[in-house]
């Protein structure tokens, strides 16, 4: 390797360098400049950015569509973000016990359990989440199980709402939280906690002073690989949602298939970026660090 | 936590974490073998629905498309992701390292909208100036799914390489092999197990997506995911039950196998020692 020569060298770094350039760095651009165009009823449906005229070369650029976006969609904006946040917390809530346990579990069982939590993500997305919509309808299971055990007289709405975002978001991204969690958790030092206990610390102590400071790392990596998903997420509010429960990864959708209005759906995209450009400079940070150490 | 109160806890933590992760597969499965068109009231076991899926020749078209799209652009991902690790690993410094770093990572966290969005536009402005691609299909979801699959192939490279032993290859350039033998014969081996499992993800995530798909698909080429999704946004139906049984069937199978060779190579270096 050390002497695979010059060509070998521009092979390895310029055939991957130069895909991306075209098919990921370009889009980018492309996107952020329709972002400023006008939409017209035309193929493909907006005015460029520059026209040559008899007057010279005229700039159609506009601020339109973000003045569009910042007067009617800050709602849709908030609406993700706090959906994505609250997913990440009850994620945490529900992840952590559950990796400590995958944790402490002897040998053999670490790996099944281990394989269980990874397993999801090699199953079909979309029909995990088209798999609640049979138990949360109304004449679904668990409303059937609510009336026969006499808890509510009339089904209860469980679908098509907030409610339905929120488990489909944290039944989705439970396995992104457990398996960075579970890598924290068992790399820890057993000798501290043992040192902790005999030093007379009750357990809830050890945890709080000693295992949550410890695992800190797995718990920030969990977070992002929730949060920012979470935020641009289109399948769950699709299927799960309904008019209220708006999010930024479907209102996109919505103005690029439904309103054709390219414009307004990069305008979104672009705005989507810059809400996640501090999550996402926080997680490389992260993912640097990890591979440094 | 070594107590027995903190046995209990651990346990029902696991129960209650699992339960939630396979309850609604569970139930998902169990209404495919339905006998009722209702997929919330049982009506008793039976098959049928698996008749019906195997007759409808629009899921066994899409399957067909899918598979197609996801092993070409597997393999496509695999070269340059194999491509791209080896040359963040070995060479620390070039012109464009920054910018070729950030290019590997971003696309792992860009949501799937954007991504299928800015390719689309891509697409469409090339085929304004330059022509090409004619019309959108096979091709330009195989490249949409090569580019984001690639960046996931070169993280596991990477990580791959950097617990990879470089005194052997050094040896084999001391007793004279070329270069390109070294890597041929030495390193590509080495990593093999990051380049089965890097193709193993690549293949499933293009068999999954279904957003990135939408965006830069035309009428000629209907994946799986959005055969799929038209069918669930009209309604619930066992079909889809039946289908989303059979991939999971196909997935526990493999998953079981990789668990039981792993196990059984564990239990004979135990042997072993």
């Amino acid at each position: 390797m050390i002497g695979l020569g010059i060509w070998g060298r521009r092979a390895l770094i310029g055939v991957p360098f130069l895909w991306l350039a075209v098919f990921f760095l370009l889009p980018s651009v492309i996107v952020a400049g329709i972002s400023f165009a006008e939409s017209a009823d035309a193929i493909p449906p907006f005015r460029p950015l520059l026209s040559l005229t008899s007057a010279g070369l005229q700039s159609h650029a506009t601020l339109a569509n973000y003045r569009e976006l910042a007067e009617g969609c800050l709602r849709v904006y908030a609406t993700s973000l706090g959906n994505a946040a609250l997913a990440t917390g009850l994620c945490l809530l529900i992840g952590y016990p559950v990796a400590f346990a995958i944790a402490r579990a002897p040998g053999m069982w670490r790996h099944l359990l281990l394989f269980l939590v990874i397993l999801p993500f090699w199953t079909s997305f979309l029909i995990r989440v088209y798999a609640w919509i049979a138990l949360l309808q109304p004449s679904g299971l668990i409303n059937r199980l609510l009336l026969a055990a006499g808890l509510v007289e009339t089904p209860v709405p469980l679908l098509y709402n907030g409610f339905s975002v929120e488990l489909g978001l944290v039944y989705s991204y439970l396995p992104f939280m457990i398996l960075p969690l579970y890598g924290s958790l068992s790399r820890l030092d057993e000798t501290l906690l043992e040192a902790a206990a005999d030093l007379g610390a009750p357990p809830w102590r050890v945890f709080v002073a000693v295992i949550l400071p410890l695992t800190l790392p797995g718990i920030a990596a969990g977070m992002l690989l929730v949060f920012i998903p979470a935020v641009g997420e289109f399948v769950i509010p699709d299927l799960l949602g309904g008019p209220d429960t708006l999010m930024i990864g479907k209102l996109l959708w919505q103005e690029f298939f439904d309103n054709v209005d390219w414009p307004a759906a990069s305008a979104v995209a672009a705005a989507l970026v810059a809400v996640l450009t501090l999550p996402l400079l926080v997680a490389q940070r992260l993912i640097g660090r990890e591979r440094a150490a | 936590m070594g107590t027995r109160g903190g046995a209990a806890f651990r346990l029902s933590a696991l129960a209650l974490g699992f339960g939630f992760l396979y309850l609604p597969i569970a139930v998902l499965v169990a209404y495919s073998f339905n006998a009722s068109r209702l997929v919330t009231i049982w009506a008793g076991f039976s098959t049928r629905w698996y008749g019906v899926l195997l007759e409808d020749d629009k899921f066994r078209a899409a399957a067909l498309t899918s598979l197609e799209i996801a092993a070409m652009a597997a393999s496509i991902a695999l070269v340059l992701g194999t491509c791209a690790g080896l040359a963040m690993n070995r060479f620390p410094r070039f012109r464009g390292r920054l910018l070729f770093g950030f290019m590997l990572l971003a696309p792992l966290v860009v949501p799937e909208v954007i991504l299928g969005l800015s390719l689309l536009l891509l697409f469409v402005a090339a085929q304004g100036v330059l022509g090409v691609p004619a019309s959108r299909g096979v091709l330009t979801v195989t490249i949409a799914h090569a580019t984001f699959t690639a960046c996931f192939v070169a993280v596991l490279v990477r990580a791959q390489l950097a617990s990879f032993d470089r005194t052997l290859e050094e040896a084999a350039l001391d007793l004279g092999a070329r270069p390109v033998a070294v890597l041929w014969r030495i390193t590509l081996p080495g990593i093999s197990p990051a380049l089965v499992s890097g193709w193993l993800l690549a293949f499933t995530m293009s068999l999954d997506d279904l957003v990135v798909a939408s965006f830069v698909s035309g009428p000629s080429a209907t994946t799986l995911p959005m055969a799929v999704y038209s069918s669930v946004r009209i309604g619930v139906t066992p079909e889809i039950n039946a289908l989303a049984t059979l991939f999971l069937a196909v997935v526990f199978t493999m998953v079981a196998l990789a668990f039981w060779l792993m196990a059984r190579q564990e239990r004979r270096r135990i042997g072993a020692m």
